[in-house]
């Protein structure tokens, strides 16, 4: 403020985004005003509104802010950018806990079918869609926007590339969110599963993904340590191959440039490959290895201990992804697929079992000499925990990954259970120890403002993911064996209907499951608005936030 | 000790970090998809796989808004009971003109590659408005408002256009009458019916949902439904000459 505002002047990425959002607004109204669905209209509203507030917010954030941009260095120390990370932490905990909600709605729904209300915009149909990207791209996308912007930070000792990027990074992933979530409400979707945004939302990600991409690339290049630490490079192999998959999978062609509907390129078989190639990497890379990145870099980080082994991580990262992205194959057995991808694809899933348990031993291992804390550290008791669930369910995957296996288990409800173990137990948990850790660290506190309750939301959540799990374990070996069932007289024992009626009661069950689970997260909310709220400041910058090499 | 030294220079590199996971990453998919678009074994030999009717894809197109997928799949595995359950296993060929397919991945309902022909559509027309009407014990939503909405005759060309450029086969011809034979398919006393029943092979001409005037959204998925695993005649198709 003492500056002399002579010297101010603005940013090429103040003046060009400035320039950019005017030219997107003009764009939105005039799709808007020739739009031929009403969806596409609404969306193309949003976007006109969006880009003027984001214009507005730049030109004003110009004349607001002092001539100098913020330091890279305060006294010699990085001055660490934690505004994004705020942003995105929030934004993890609200899609979280509207992700787990309308999961919740979606398992009622399958147990008492009248919540379906016979309303087009709230049937299961359309919700599913929203609770599946909500869940893994809105709560599990900011949790990896968060962590990898705070880890690449502290990890390179350096601060954050850009200025406006990393803004633009967050709150652009957040608004592709809102296209896509509210999309699916309105009957917008490519009918592919885990990609249903259609081809304007996709267009949007890729400029977000590439500038998400370069943020952390510039970061990484700008480090003052001689050595990418781990985590990075599971950072980095999730953003790359997130980047070709999403590319792979989505060239559509719209029937016109002022509608929502758009048709996919591939066909038939091909399409069924590239769907699968891109759905089990989905998992394997933005639920796997971008988690991954957080177990490497937050369970030493609590546990005070250095990673269990260097080369371990090492052998652990690229048999990871070399092997990973061969899995694909294994949704897709007994159809019409020709054998030897079937079989390459089993192949490869059985034996992605090694680095996977690899990386779990490693960061088991990382508690060496600190079990200990798990009797006082509810935090680090969560995250050793979802290590332990990543364990078994990458055990469970290569099982089912088995051709004989997975005749019994595909198509049913096995199949939710194992997802539901790791993205409960593994993706949840971690990200649920790592806004622990993040929270108290990027607002400057002292900790948390109450142990006692992570404890609490430890464990009702584990109490609802056993009896998710459990529940859809026996519904789903139930039905399979019930679909296959003979009579003495060689003829099929069951219709179809009874198999459905079975289930009845393993739906409820799996629905108290997730409402524990939900719960759980509304505890954790509470005790984390506290922490920022009324915890107590962390008076010098802390040494121990050191990174753990 | 040589192989962890060598390995510094991913760790020191940021770019040679991402070519080498940029190469690792590209081995399994460009093995695993890029023979499917050449290999002639991979889709089937057969006679009767045709594009969809305009009607029939304008109700494709509801089937995929609704997220029907997430609870039918469209692929009949050739294990014993699913052929004894639901018909023939299903053939690459059928799906060649799916954009996108829709084989499923979850059988929360049954399988729905060959539903057509099962049922008559009066009993779709019902078990779509409410379901446990006619199965009690049923879970699925009611479409209800299908019946309510009108399809649109005068864009569906545009539609098979695009398809036409991702390599659906449509004929200027069938492009050309799109609209027209939309209308003709739902309504059996239309003079348009006989010419569009010679533009599509095996189509079936009804008014699937018995209200008269322009087609509504339930003709179309029910018409799309009805066509379902119709296409190739079992009883010729020669299984030997299509073993892979």
């Amino acid at each position: 403020m003492s500056q002399p505002s002579i010297s101010k002047s603005m940013t090429i990425g103040e003046s060009g985004l400035a320039v950019v959002f005017a030219a997107t607004a003009f764009l939105c109204v005039i799709a808007a005003a020739k739009a031929l669905d009403a969806p596409f209209a609404f969306h193309a509203a949003l976007g006109a509104l969006a880009s003027i507030a984001a214009m507005f917010f730049v030109i004003n954030n110009y004349y607001d802010r002092p001539a100098a941009l913020p330091p890279a260095e305060i006294n010699g120390r990085p001055n660490y950018n934690m505004g994004p990370i705020k942003f995105s932490s929030f934004m993890a905990m609200f899609w979280g806990i509207a992700g787990f909600l309308v999961g919740l709605i979606i398992a009622s729904q399958l147990a008492w079918p009248a919540l379906n209300f016979d309303l087009p915009w709230i049937q299961f149909g359309r919700l599913r869609p929203l609770h599946t990207s909500a869940v893994i791209f809105a709560f599990g996308g900011n949790v990896l926007l968060a962590t990898s912007f705070y880890v690449v930070q502290k990890t390179c000792h350096v601060r954050l590339a850009g200025y406006l990027a990393p803004w633009f990074v967050v709150v652009g992933y957040n608004f592709f969110i809102v296209i896509a979530g509210t999309g699916y409400l309105l009957g917008v979707t490519q009918g592919k599963e885990y990609a249903e945004p259609e081809w304007y939302s996709d267009l949007w990600l890729t400029i977000v993904w590439v500038t998400y991409l370069l943020v952390f690339l510039v970061t990484i290049i700008k480090r003052k340590e001689p050595h990418i630490f781990v985590a990075n490079w599971f950072y980095l192999a999730f953003i790359v191959t997130i980047a070709v998959l999403h590319l792979g999978n989505n060239p559509a062609l719209p029937v016109s440039f002022f509608g929502s509907k758009s048709y996919i390129a591939w066909g038939g078989i091909q399409d069924a490959m590239f769907q699968w190639w891109y759905g089990h990497n989905a998992v394997g890379f933005f639920l796997t290895a971008g988690f991954l990145a957080i177990m490497y870099y937050f369970i030493p980080k609590r546990a005070e201990r250095p990673i269990y082994s260097y080369r371990l991580s090492i052998i652990h990262f690229w048999a990871l992804i070399f092997l990973y992205i061969w899995a694909g194959p294994h949704h897709l057995h007994y159809t019409a697929l020709p054998d030897w991808t079937q079989t390459l694809g089993m192949t490869f899933s059985i034996m992605l079992w090694m680095p996977s348990w690899g990386g779990m031993i490693n960061g088991l291992m990382t508690l060496s000499g600190a079990w200990d804390k798990l009797r006082t550290d509810p935090v680090l008791r969560m995250l050793v925990v979802s290590v332990a669930f990543y364990g078994m369910s990458t055990f469970e995957g290569p099982m089912m990954s088995i051709k004989v296996v997975n005749s019994l288990s595909h198509y049913t409800d096995w199949t939710i259970g194992h997802v539901h173990s790791g993205a409960l137990g593994w993706v949840g948990f971690v990200s649920f120890g790592a806004l622990y850790c993040l929270v108290p660290w990027a607002w400057n506190r002292k900790g948390l403002y109450s142990l006692k309750l992570v404890n609490w939301h430890f464990w009702i959540a584990t109490l609802g993911i056993v009896l998710y799990i459990s529940a859809m374990w026996v519904s789903g070996i139930l039905q399979g064996l019930m679909w296959r069932a003979y009579t003495s007289l060689g003829f099929l024992e069951y219709s179809f209907i009874e198999t459905v009626e079975a289930m009845h009661p393993f739906y409820i069950i799996r629905a108290a499951g997730g409402a524990l689970f939900l719960i759980g997260s509304l505890i954790m909310a509470y005790n984390l608005w506290m922490t920022v709220r009324v915890g107590e400041q962390e008076v010098q910058m802390p040494v121990a936030l050191q990174p753990a090499e | 000790m040589s192989f962890w030294t060598r390995h510094q220079i991913f760790e020191k590199n940021s770019i040679i970090l991402i070519v080498g996971i940029l190469l690792v990453i590209a081995i399994g998919g460009l093995v695993e998809i890029t023979p499917l678009f050449y290999l002639k074994s991979t889709i089937e030999a057969v006679d009767g796989v045709r594009p969809y009717t305009p009607l029939e894809l304008a109700g494709r197109n509801i089937y995929v808004r609704e997220g029907c997928y997430l609870c039918h799949s469209q692929m009949i595995r050739p294990l014993r009971d699913e052929v004894e359950r639901y018909g023939h296993f299903s053939l690459a060929a059928e799906s060649m003109f799916d954009h996108p397919f829709q084989w499923g991945s979850k059988r929360t309902g049954p399988d729905l590659a060959r539903v057509g022909a099962k049922y008559s559509d009066d009993w779709h027309v019902t078990h779509l408005t409410n379901p446990r009407a006619i199965v009690p014990q049923s879970v699925m939503p009611g479409y209800p408002f299908l019946r309510e909405t009108e399809v649109d005759p005068d864009t569906i060309a545009d539609h098979m256009r695009t398809l036409r450029t991702v390599g659906v086969p449509y004929t200027d011809d069938q492009i050309a009458n799109a609209g027209a034979d939309m209308k003709a398919q739902a309504d059996p006393d239309n003079a348009g019916a006989d010419a569009f029943g010679k533009r599509y092979a095996k189509a079936v001409v009804r008014n699937f949902d018995g209200k008269p005037g322009t087609p509504t959204e339930m003709d179309a998925l029910i018409a799309y439904l009805q066509m379902l695993g119709t296409l190739v005649d079992f009883k010729i198709y020669n299984e030997k000459a299509n073993l892979r």
